[in-house]
Formats: structure tokens, sequence, C-alpha cells
């Protein structure tokens, strides 16, 4: 439940926005992080973003998340 | 042991800690996620004997009182409540073997698994014969998520709208661990998500006043390795501050934002914990302002502060007394298939986390 994943907004309404990763894409809300673009990458909890992450650093993350994610479908497989 | 090291190379940090002899260190790791990774990544098998990971009171679901499950058990019997709740809590049996709310859904209760606040809201205001309740459950990093729920009901006048606050504030329940010296800690791996929230500052209590050298870490095993790396530094140089190796979310005041949505939806009041009983101020309860949307409140719940023995151990393992494997129930009769305690349950769990990774 405290996981915190790294996406990319790809649309904003005021407080409501979509977020994506990896062609998933899901509604979030953004009232705990001011001055985001469509393109910023957010850390996303509970359907909240808390967080914006420098771009540099989402992409290394997301890499990470995906190495993560992959071994642990690998495992299961 | 070898001194000369390249803080920035995973390797030579295994070598180090695995090499490491000189003290013993006890590391509570707070946070459900890392007792999770922790277990995952297979990091306690390169410790030496003398260093200790303990799990600690972050996992939300584990802490929360058999009495309050019991609570909503009973709520969800009521024809007109539909519950909203994070999967986590489905499985959580009451007071009643077997009982939970998962059963209680297939019995005909109204609950909904969601994965945010606003679902709720939202099944609530498409659903107006029914009285949605949220669970509330979670730290600093879950509760402004439902304060903004509180707020935006307020706001858009829905009626059939409660939250069943069951948040808490984790500092509390650490200086409760630390003061009750029941178990040695040497020191702690900080929550990474919380520490979003509350930055930096919200553990400096850890250095400042107990001395416990900390470090707020991030999730990978890079992350935890390099934290457990940071406390035997600090421990070696005999000092003891917070650092943040999570340098990617964290920062000093954490996010402002969210902070002031929790102060303004909620006050800290007592709270009863599975294993740590009432603490003082460390639960949020729903301010006036906002009662009408107080579950509690508008069901006139009366809630049970004992903190009930029950045969499963959680209690202790919540305060890190004991591991997994010491509860004579472990992988007999508690499994996540016929979980007898929350930390069977919860993806957080630190018995979940054994019985999937560190069962033989
Ligand atoms: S193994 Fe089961 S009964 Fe024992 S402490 Fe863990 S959850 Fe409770």
């Amino acid at each position: 439940m405290c996981l915190a994943v790294p996406l990319k907004l790809v649309e904003i309404d005021g407080n409501d926005a979509v977020a994506e990763l990896d062609g998933i894409k899901m509604k979030i809300r953004i009232d705990f992080v001011k001055d985001v673009k469509v393109g910023d990458y957010v850390y996303v909890h509970a359907g909240f973003a808390i967080n914006k992450l420098d771009e540099e650093l989402a992409k290394e993350n997301l890499e990470l998340f995906r190495e993560v994610a992959n071994a642990a479908k690998n495992k299961s497989e | 042991m070898q001194l000369k090291i390249n803080p920035n190379d995973i390797k030579d940090i295994v070598e180090f800690i695995n090499n490491y002899d000189k003290k013993t260190i006890k590391i509570m790791e707070v946070c459900g996620t890392h007792t999770m990774a922790i277990a995952k990544s297979g990091i306690k098998t390169i410790l030496p004997e003398n260093i200790k990971l303990i799990s600690g009171p972050g996992c939300p679901v584990c802490v929360t009182a058999i009495n309050r499950i019991d609570e909503v058990l009973a709520l969800s019997q009521n024809p007109k409540v539909l519950i909203a709740t994070f999967g986590d809590m489905f499985k959580v049996p009451g007071s009643r073997p077997g009982v939970n709310l998962a059963s209680l859904k297939s019995m005909g209760a109204k609950i909904e698994m969601i994965y945010s606040a606003m679902d709720a809201l939202l099944i609530a205001e498409n659903n107006p014969e029914y009285e949605v309740v949220f669970l509330g459950i979670g730290f600093e990093t879950t509760a402004p998520g439902t304060a903004v729920a509180i707020k935006e009901a307020k706001e858009r006048n829905i009626k059939n709208f409660s939250v069943f606050s069951m948040h808490k504030f984790v500092e509390p329940a650490l200086r409760v661990l630390l003061d009750s010296k029941e178990i040695e800690i040497d020191a702690f791996i900080c929550p990474g998500h919380v520490s979003t929230i509350l930055g930096i500052k919200g553990f400096k209590f850890l250095a400042d006043e107990y001395k416990k050298p900390s470090v707020i870490s991030g999730f990978e095993p890079e992350d935890i390795l390099t934290a457990i790396y940071k406390i035997i530094m600090q421990i070696e140089k005999n000092t003891a501050i917070v650092e943040n190796e999570y340098l990617r979310i964290v920062n000093l005041d954490g996010n402002k934002f969210a902070q002031k949505f929790i102060e303004d939806v909620f006050e800290p009041v007592d709270d009863v914990w599975r294993g740590l009983g009432v603490i003082p101020r460390s639960g949020m309860g729903i301010k006036d302002i906002y009662s009408d949307f107080d579950t509690v409140k508008r069901f006139d719940i009366k809630l049970n502060f004992e903190d009930k023995v029950t045969i499963c151990k959680c209690g202790d393992i919540i305060k890190g007394k004991i591991e997994p494997k010491e509860c004579s129930l472990f992988a007999k009769i508690c499994s996540p298939e016929n979980p007898i305690g929350p930390c069977m349950v919860s993806s957080e769990g630190a018995c979940a986390a054994y019985y999937k990774y560190l069962r033989f």
C-alpha cells in the first residue's frame, strides 16, 4: 500500500490528471504537486502524486522499477 | 575490516558489510515496504551475525487493533452501508476466526476494493442509496489523500460519504518503542515515502533526542545496502544524524501541500496500536468542522481502546521483539491463504514477507 510508482503526466485538468506508465493510463490527483505540466514525472501513491521527479532521475527510477517488475514477473512465471 | 572502500560501488559496500565484525548493531526498518524489499532481495543472507535488521511498526494494517477490525466488520453488516477499502484490509481477521471483509462480502455485505480515496467518493456519488464508508488506513503518506476526499465531499456536499479514520502518525509510535526500552534499537532505516511528505525534518528527533543514527532510504536493494553502510559509518564515527539516501524524492521540508491537508482535516487524538496499546496523540482524528464525514460520529460507534491479546503474535512482531518464525503458528496454521493475523495478510506485513521469501 505504501508503494509509490513513478508515472508520466499525460493530461492535466485542475487537480485531476492522467498519468501513464508503459501505455497503461491511470487517473490521479495532483493536489500536492504544484507547477507540474504534461510530460513531467511524478511519484504516485494511492492515487495521489506525492512528489515531482526530476526527469533524469525519473528515467533511472523507471528502469529500476521495470527491472524489479520484470524480475517479479519472471519469478512468478 | 576493509576501510578504503568506494561508497558508490555496491560491490564494495556488500563486501564491507559482509566483513564488518566490530560491533553488534540492531537496525530497525520502520516501514513495511522495506521489510518486504529486504526479504525479497535476500539482504539478510549477506549480513554478518552481528548486524541485525528488525521490522518495525510501519505496516499500517498490522498496527490496526483487532477491535477496530471488529468494529469495521460489524459496520459492514448494516444493510445501508457500503465499505470502500484498500485491498490490504480485505483478509484481515477480526476476533472471530475466519471472519473478514472478504468472507462477509461473499455473504452479501457491500464491500468494494479501491486504489484511491477519490474512488470512494465517486462510489458515493454514483450510489446515493448507500452510506459509503472509506476505511482510512495508513500513515502520513496516505492520510493527505483521505483529507482531500473529505474536503471535497464537504465542498461538493456529498452527504453519503464518511471516513473511518484509523490513520496514524509514525513519530509517537517510534518514541514509545524507544522510551519503553523493551527492545534495543541502535539505528533506524527511515520510511522513504513517509519522508517524502514529512521531509528529513520529520525524523530529526531520532538523531537529536535519541542519538540514533538514521538513514532515509529508498526501496531498491542498493538503497537499503547503502543505508546499512551509512549507519555503520555513523556508529564507527560515534555520531548520530539523519542522512538522506533517498535523494530522488526526499528533501528537507517534505511536501508542504500534503502536510497542510493533514493539518486542515485531522487532529492528533489518542489511539490504540496493536501490540503497543494506547499511544497519546498518535491517531488522526477528523476535526469537528468535518464531523459530518466522520464514520465514528455518524454511526455512533463506541470505539474500544483495549489492546486485546490474541493467539497471534503480530503485536510482538510490530515491536521488533520476535521474528515471524518465532510465532508457533507461522507457516503451520497461519499462511497467506489462512491468515490468523494482519502481519500475514498485508503486502507489507513481516509474516507475509517471511512466508514468501524466508520460510526455509
Ligand atoms: S505467523 Fe500469523 S499468527 Fe503468527 S504472528 Fe504472524 S500473522 Fe500472527
